[in-house]
């Protein structure tokens, strides 16, 4: 037996169980990315609801934008898949295609994340005076409102509410009200848990957007991805699917949940 | 396959001097590495508790101040968990596990000299935090809020945040590549029922790791946040909760405290069997207790927190789950009184140590009972009781079972014997030392001395007994003078040992001592429980003695040593400074360890147009 090739680490080792080490190294891993996530979120949970001031999850969540984003991702997963059946099949041109659409869409997301993150940083909040729908205000919406009283014809007034500065002025013949309140890391508990749960997401996509880009100019490479030698990518795809499942997660506990009260 | 390496720095291949050991990725080397960097760092710890008593041997004493004091038990508790224990069990995990399930090396050598530098760059971290204006201050458990930015401007918590942050990378990397070695790399007939303890405590211990260490690495995020980005998670004022730290640092607190004390049953399980000449009574028993115990220590975690005011209800579920949690724990040990019962009792040094861990780590759950019940934990909560207990299972458990694996597989990792008696004087002086030290802290622990105050009133009548536990600090640190010497002298001049001294029973006792690089020459095939054991005796059922190894290896191509590993560590290493001082260095680390781990990833296990080194 002293033919053996020991501690060998080609594609086709002989493993106790015949299942490949590091195939078995990425499961345990994202078990344990499970529990990073799980506590995250569980943070959020546990202070969901128990921020002192504004603003609150339904007042910046935008869930038509959210959910396009979300859709992206989710295709991106499709397309993972794609691109490792091209590749078993041996077709390098659809692996290579697959791949490319799965890296921009995971950067669109990213662009998606990045611009949400800004929007929430600086955002705004109007009200027309004498809006009809004054009843389906949120409690920010309703507090920036009840600057209305100081409105004068034809003058910008500002008034102190709470922490917020808030304008009054005419625009098309209506009274409005606006102020800037934006969402920080700072602002409140929301956003705390809301920026370091969902930055650590994005952190994840970013990882993943870097790694299949490497392996996409890696493919270029003379043997660098085969057929045969699959498993580079399968781990990736691995990697990439799970942070597809943690967005679903997110994206209904933070921002469907957030939104949409009774839960 | 192709040659895709970076040629940026050709590969290592010398087989001696330093640079075989900064590049080496053989199991045995690393494991070595982590016991003596391990062994270090508690003496180190060891001296902190040395100052520690050395303060309260007496009545207002002002050997240390009140702020140094502060430093020294944060730095002694934190030492002696992540940085002595954790790595001791590590090095039996590295050294051990791939003989005792026949393989050659671990599922990933490279990540496992990963493993070892990154822990290493993390015990740097930490200690460093003396010489850069004050060691951490705040805990072993550094409660919010009083490591908020507010309460503690100084760096010490930064390098507390950033110090468990890289070490709990390194766990991480070892406990995966545990879990995939004991999973994968079994010799054929090696069945989960025919795994030595050892190795299943092993495998218990780092799916506990890698389940526990993700929590604190949350929680130590969101104080770093805090302290760094000016957020919420512990600042009351936004309606940040402190409570939310004490749950998810004990979600890991817990399963850490059977993270430390598994490898040690494991290694009691092994040491028992062999100076009893008997198999470990009740084999299927004790595995799954281990298993109970790994599984039941995520439901108990809020014990730490009877006086938090949780409510009757959680104080009650987390006082009966506690209580249950005594169960598994003392089914073992009634199996390790079985294994000795009518036994053939060899009393050598590592049994010694065996049988002082069965009394000393019974004296510790029993007082765990104690304070399982919240009623009486009110009584006990942050007094000298439960320094006791944690000694009692921590010291007098988890070192005590370290020694004994250190004296029983010293003879297989350096090739000598140890010197029988100067090892049964430490025994005796430290089973002593260690009984006057920790065995006082029950009565004044009762009587109310608070842990973590720095000194105390002389009619408070502590004196007599705070004075015994700090002779027998003494003591314990004299009995490792003798540990020390010992291991020096014998390594290097000590009488040549057998491959088989004990007459062992597990795979690892087949081969020469010490193993050769490739351990195995043909990988043995499994036929019982205690395999070695049944074929010394004429195969119990199936043939007779094999050597598992002549030196007859020369056919045998092992992994190649390989520099990125450390690139990849010093990479954290320099980012986690810059993580504390000043963002564009942590960018350069980051940069140091990307470029380490695609270079890593870009390295073929071997080269294959280079000859492989002979392995004789």
């Amino acid at each position: 037996m002293a033919q053996v090739t020991a501690a060998s680490h080609g594609e086709h080792e002989a493993t106790t169980t015949g299942l490949n080490h590091r195939k078995m190294l990425m499961w345990a891993f994202l078990g344990s990315d499970c529990m990073f996530f799980g506590s995250l979120i569980a943070t959020y949970l546990v202070y969901k609801g128990k921020s002192k001031a504004g603003p609150f999850p339904e007042d910046v969540f935008s869930i038509p934008v959210t959910s396009v984003s979300t859709f992206v991702l989710l295709m991106s997963s499709m397309s993972m898949v794609l691109a490792y059946a091209a590749l078993t099949r041996g077709n390098m041109k659809a692996f290579r295609i697959w791949l490319a659409s799965t890296v921009i869409m995971g950067a669109t997301f990213l662009a998606f994340q990045t611009f949400e993150f800004y929007e929430f940083a600086n955002h705004e909040v109007v009200v027309e005076c004498n809006d009809p729908d004054a009843a389906d205000w949120t409690d920010l919406q309703a507090k920036v409102g009840s600057a209305c009283g100081s409105f004068v014809a034809g003058e910008e007034t500002e008034v102190t509410i709470g922490e917020y500065t808030v304008k009054v002025f005419e625009e098309d013949g209506h009274a409005v009200a606006e102020t800037t309140a934006g969402l920080t890391p700072r602002t409140n508990l929301f956003g705390t848990t809301f920026f370091t749960l969902t930055g650590f997401h994005g952190a994840h996509v970013t990882l993943g957007v870097i790694w299949l880009l490497s392996l996409f100019f890696f493919s270029f490479r003379k043997g660098g991805v085969t057929p045969k030698r699959n498993l580079d990518v399968d781990l990736a795809a691995l990697y990439w699917h799970f942070v597809d499942v943690v967005w679903i997660v997110i994206f209904t506990v933070v921002y469907l949940f957030g939104v949409f009260q009774g839960f | 396959m192709t040659t895709l390496s970076f040629p940026i720095i050709r590969r290592p291949m010398h087989p001696t001097g330093v640079w075989s050991w900064i590049t080496t990725i053989d199991h045995k080397r690393i494991g070595i590495l982590y016991g003596v960097t391990a062994f270090a760092l508690f003496i180190l710890g060891g001296i902190e508790a040395l100052l520690i008593r050395t303060q309260l041997i007496g009545p207002d004493r002002d050997f240390v101040s009140a702020e140094v004091f502060n430093q020294l038990f944060t730095m002694h508790g934190t030492t002696m968990i992540f940085l002595a224990i954790m790595p001791l069990g590590a090095a039996f995990f590295n050294f051990v596990i791939p003989l005792q399930i026949g393989a050659r090396d671990v599922a990933f050598p490279r990540l496992n000299a990963f493993s070892y530098w990154t822990f290493l760059a993390g015990a740097i971290i930490l200690n460093a935090s003396w010489f850069l204006g004050g060691a951490p201050n705040a805990g072993w458990f550094g409660y919010a809020p009083i490591t908020g930015q507010a309460f503690n401007p100084g760096h010490g918590i930064d390098f507390w945040i950033i110090g468990l942050q890289v070490l709990g990378i390194a766990s991480l990397a070892a406990a995966f590549n545990f879990i995939v070695t004991i999973i994968n790399m079994r010799a054929p007939g090696m069945t989960w029922m025919r795994l030595p303890l050892f190795t299943w405590m092993t495998f218990i211990t780092a799916i506990l790791l890698v389940l526990a260490f993700p929590v604190i690495t949350v929680a130590l995020i969101e104080l770093m946040f805090d302290r760094k980005f000016g957020t919420n998670f512990f600042f009351t004022p936004a309606g940040g909760n402190p409570v939310l730290w004490q749950h998810l640092f004990w979600v890991f607190g817990h399963p850490e405290v059977y993270i430390l004390i598994l490898p040690a049953m494991g290694i009691v399980s092994e040491v028992l069997p062999t100076f009893s000449k008997k198999p470990l009574f009740g084999y299927p028993t004790v595995v799954l207790a281990g298993a109970l115990i790994g599984f039941m220590g995520w439901m108990v975690w809020s014990h730490h927190m009877f006086t938090v005011g949780l409510g009757p209800i959680a104080n009650s579920v987390f006082t009966i789950t506690t209580m249950a949690i005594a169960v598994p724990t003392g089914i073992k040990i009634f199996n390790w009184l079985g294994t000795i019962w009518k036994g053939s009792l060899d009393f050598r040094t590592p049994m010694l140590f065996a049988l002082g861990f069965i009394v000393l780590f019974t004296i510790g759950g029993i007082s765990g009972v104690m304070h399982s019940m919240a009623s009486s934990d009110a009584q006990q909560q942050d007094t000298y009781f439960i320094i006791a207990h944690i000694h009692y299972v921590l010291f007098s458990g988890a070192i005590m079972a370290i020694m004994a694996g250190i004296y029983y597989w010293f003879p297989k990792f350096s090739g000598r014997m140890y010197d029988e008696r100067m090892g049964k004087m430490h025994f005796v002086l430290m089973f002593i030392g260690q009984n006057l030290a920790f065995f006082p802290m029950h009565f004044y622990g009762l009587d109310g001395m608070p842990r973590r105050i720095y000194t105390y009133d002389a009619d408070m009548g502590w004196t007599a007994l705070n004075a015994l536990s700090t002779s027998g600090a003494y003591l314990i640190a004299f009995s490792f003078f003798i540990f020390i010497f010992n291991m020096v002298k014998s390594w290097r001049k000590g009488e040549k040992a057998a491959n088989d001294p004990w007459d062992g029973r597990t795979l690892e006792w087949s081969i020469p001592s010490p193993p050769p690089e490739h351990n195995f020459d043909e990988i043995p095939t499994v036929h019982d429980r205690d395999d070695w054991w049944a074929r010394k005796r004429g195969g119990v059922k199936h043939g007779v003695p094999v050597s598992g190894g002549s030196g007859e290896g020369h056919a045998i191509h092992m992994p190649q040593p390989s520099f990125w590993p450390i690139v990849v560590s010093i990479g954290l290493l320099v980012g986690a400074f810059g993580l504390i001082y000043n963002v564009a260095v942590a960018g350069i680390g980051g940069g140091i360890a990307m470029v380490g781990i695609y270079a890593w990833a870009f390295e073929p296990v071997n080269e294959p147009d280079e000859k492989q080194p002979a392995h004789h």
